[in-house]
């Protein structure tokens, strides 16, 4: 295996920052999307939405340059992909449409509001659900041929993949808590500390069985976890995991705010690199690596350019939004 | 279900998913112009009634914003879940123009929404008049990528083939990106979209000025409309006409179609005005027509030769009804259009602009008239592309992705449920705040934070009470 920088790889990274940037930024609305039916009627469920409400646009739009940019780098992988996952993209933009016009649509009539909160809710279930199963869909390996999809609809269907649909609604659900801890006060605030810890156990659980499951999935997969001298470097991220886990009981019981969220987005983090450690230099694990499915270096190398120069201004202003909506958030509309 | 074709299944989709999804933007795209004009006004002139007009419309823009947000998530996948060979071949030339779209328009439209919408308290004026120019810039940005990959496809330039068959760059970006359609179809989109929105406004202008015409917000509204309409009409028809130009250069045979011509006349073609086009026996009936006009209008020649369908093998030719049909609604309300704008241009050197009832009536009937005719347009421009995806190098037939059809019926069927269910409730919610008069201290949109830190005070002239001023 080579290990320069090629012009591939650098955009295998940037699918993946773009991947984790989504994770990051729409995991934790989705997550209020789904804990949303856990909220009172009224003041706390206002005082989530609100918290979200001037945000969740641009999070979203961290999984159109995920698609866009998979297209645009690795069509081969986008055109196998996606039929591969049929049902489960339509589900997911579907589960999008719902959850993304609940935003304006419960403040314009309030007789319908519980309809527009009940569409928030199934929408993001559908939607993480959706993702996690074509996670695992990716993972459990795809059936190829001639660089095209060559399985039937219905192939992403097994328990491992349900098991990975499962893992991420309760980690979305956790961190959309941890953001509810930190955006929140009084009561709205203790209630969304009582589920991060309970999430937070459920997610680790949940974590150590996708983990477990993975290498009896390919034996690719469990050479790379567990062949010396790889297993040296490979065991530090479940130790990683244990220690970002302990903190964050910790910080969660000692009544801190925003720690609980940023370490949860850390555990995120590990397990993200774990992936990429299963995964890589696959795109289409064990079809097609980030190589074969490469779009031409003209192209790569056109939007490189662009990337470099614009996903830090996006970062910049992204970051003055939130700064602008920073602190708690209260329910009431405008006085 | 095995009878049913996917391929036909699979444009149905297209087709359904896109014309549904444009229609927001060609709202959205005029009125974050139109919101970017109403609040430096109000900052250059400190008018109370300027601000009152952005926070009416900036309410209606969330609801279609977010509408086309999500219709838009739809459109960026459905290449690769629908038309997988496509995007696996065309991929490396248009996925990067796409790519550059996500990276400089999406963001910086989403990026600065919700400082727009919720953040004015937060930020002072200044730097909120540059959000909404942002927002407003985003959606130009965003048109502009987004026509240039599309006029890609309808006059491929730039590219070679490798040997996976793949379009890929030939060498520079810059006649891929300028493609020859792309300059006249951004141009034709944009003022489309400008021409849309203003006659929107104008109808909600118009329907609260039947109800009291001394309502100094319709009738400020009414006449930036009207304006606009008057001015942009005209420029519209003639980006139309050199949009045909260019159509007639690089695609013949959908200009054939859209004119009727099965047949190609080497002396001077007429300009079939009405007919009804009978595609099994190759002929129109019922025909209307001016002679030489249609070689005229095309090659500004009496008697230039014009060649018909008749020049194509039966199987390159797109079907003649749909564009016959599409390209008259659109020419027929875009010539409507005109006759509104001269007709308000009329009123108002008479003054009777806030007076003619009449006026006001046709106004409102005009209202939808862009959204029709925006549509009508798009279907002609890529019903006549058929039966190609990548013009005159790939057949939409070898396009699609390898699905069974009862995969793409179902997804087909959930779409036209959940879009008729989600964007029709959207529309009545728009139609109910369109509904309630513009008034003097409008409030900010609802659900925004704002016990967040550091809240800067409103500004003062926020707190003014209204004013009434004569209008103009």
């Amino acid at each position: 295996m080579s290990y320069d920088l090629d012009l591939s790889t650098a955009w295998a990274f940037i699918i993946a920052f773009a991947v984790f940037a989504y994770v990051v930024m729409d995991g934790f609305d989705l997550g209020i999307g789904i804990l949303f039916p856990t909220l009172k009627v009224g003041d706390e469920r206002d005082a989530a939405m609100n918290s979200i409400a001037p945000v969740w646009d641009g999070n979203e739009t961290w999984l159109v340059l995920g698609g866009g940019g998979l297209m645009a780098a690795f069509p081969n992988a986008y055109a196998i992909i996606l039929p591969a996952t049929y049902p489960l993209m339509i589900a997911m933009l579907l589960g999008l449409v719902f959850r993304g016009v609940a935003f304006e649509f419960r403040w314009r009539h309030a007789p319908h509001r519980a309809l527009w909160d009940a569409a928030f809710t199934i929408g993001s279930v559908v939607a993480t659900l959706a993702q996690g199963i074509a996670l695992g869909a990716i993972l459990q390996g795809i059936s190829v041929r001639d660089d095209a999809y060559a399985g039937g609809w219905l192939d992403w269907l097994s328990p491992f993949t349900l098991l990975t649909g499962a893992s991420l609604l309760v980690g979305y659900a956790l961190l959309g808590a941890c953001w509810l801890v930190w955006k929140t006060e009084g009561s709205g605030q203790t209630h969304a500390r009582r589920m991060a810890f309970r999430l937070a156990i459920a997610m680790l659980l949940a974590l150590a069985a996708v983990s477990a499951a993975t290498p009896f999935l390919s034996y690719d997969y469990w050479r790379r976890w567990f062949a010396v001298p790889g297993v040296f470097v490979t065991a530090q991220v479940p130790v990683l995991v244990l220690v970002t886990a302990v903190l964050f009981f910790r910080s969660l019981g000692k009544g801190g705010e925003r720690a609980p969220f940023l370490l949860a987005l850390a555990l995120f983090l590990l397990g993200f690199v774990g992936l990429g450690i299963s995964i890589y230099p696959y795109i289409v694990p064990r079809s097609l690596t980030i190589w074969d499915a490469a779009a031409p270096a003209s192209s790569q190398l056109f939007m490189l350019v662009g990337a470099v120069v614009i996903i830090p201004v996006i970062l910049a202003y992204t970051g003055w939004a939130y700064w602008v909506f920073r602190g708690k958030v209260a329910a009431d509309g405008y006085h | 279900m095995e009878h049913l074709d996917p391929v036909i299944l699979a444009r149905a989709q297209f087709a359904f998913t896109v014309s549904f999804h444009f229609i927001f933007p060609a709202f959205s795209i005029g009125l974050a112009s139109y919101l970017l004009v109403l609040e430096t006004l109000w900052l250059r002139t400190g008018r109370q009634l300027y601000l009152d007009l952005f926070r009416y419309w900036v309410k209606i823009f969330a609801v279609a914003f977010g509408m086309g947000v999500v219709s838009g998530i739809v459109m960026s996948y459905q290449f690769g879940t629908n038309w997988s060979v496509f995007s696996a071949k065309a991929g490396p030339v248009i996925g990067p123009i796409m790519a550059y779209e996500v990276l400089t328009a999406f963001f910086l439209e989403a990026g600065f929404l919700g400082v727009m919408l919720f953040g004015r308290r937060k930020v002072g004026p200044g730097l909120h008049l540059f959000a909404t120019a942002m927002v407003a810039l985003g959606t130009l940005i965003s048109a502009t990528w987004i026509v240039s990959a599309n006029s890609w496809m309808h006059t491929p330039a730039g590219f070679a083939i490798n040997a996976k068959g793949q379009f890929v760059p030939a060498g520079s970006w810059w006649p891929i990106i300028f493609n020859p359609s792309f300059p006249y179809r951004v141009v034709h989109t944009v003022i489309g979209a400008y021409l849309t929105t203003s006659l929107v406004v104008g109808a909600v202008g118009a329907w609260h000025l039947l109800r009291d015409t001394g309502n100094q917000h319709a009738r400020k509204m009414f006449s930036m409309a009207m304006w606009m309409a008057a001015l942009v009409a005209p420029l519209q028809i003639f980006a139309g006409d050199t949009q045909g130009l260019n159509t007639l250069e690089h695609q013949p045979a959908k200009i054939a179609a859209m004119e009727g011509h099965f047949d190609s006349h080497p002396h001077g073609a007429p300009l079939i005005l009405f007919g009804i086009p009978d595609t099994a026996k190759r002929r129109m009936d019922y025909v209307v027509e001016v002679p030489k006009l249609s070689s005229l209008i095309l090659k500004h020649d009496l008697n230039a030769p014009l060649t018909g369908l008749d020049a194509y093998p039966a199987d390159r030719v797109p079907p003649v009804s749909i564009l016959f049909w599409s390209f008259r609604i659109m020419v027929g309300l875009g010539f409507a259009m005109l006759g509104l704008g001269f007709w308000s241009l009329w009123a108002r050197w008479r003054g009777r602009l806030f007076e003619d009832r009449w006026l006001q009536r046709a106004a409102i009937l005009m209202g939808p008239s862009g959204f029709v005719a925006v549509l009508a347009g798009w279907v002609t421009t890529e019903v006549g592309r058929q039966p190609w995806t990548v013009y005159g190098h790939l057949l939409t037939a070898q396009s699609h992705s390898p699905l069974a059809a009862p995969a793409v019926a179902a997804s087909l069927t959930a779409f036209v449920l959940v879009y008729f269910a989600a964007f029709g409730a959207g529309t009545w919610y728009i139609l109910r705040l369109m509904a309630h008069a513009p008034h003097a201290g409008e409030p900010e949109p609802a659900a925004m934070p704002l016990r967040a830190a550091g809240i800067t005070p409103a500004p003062a002239v926020d707190a003014d009470g209204p004013k009434t001023e004569p209008d103009a």
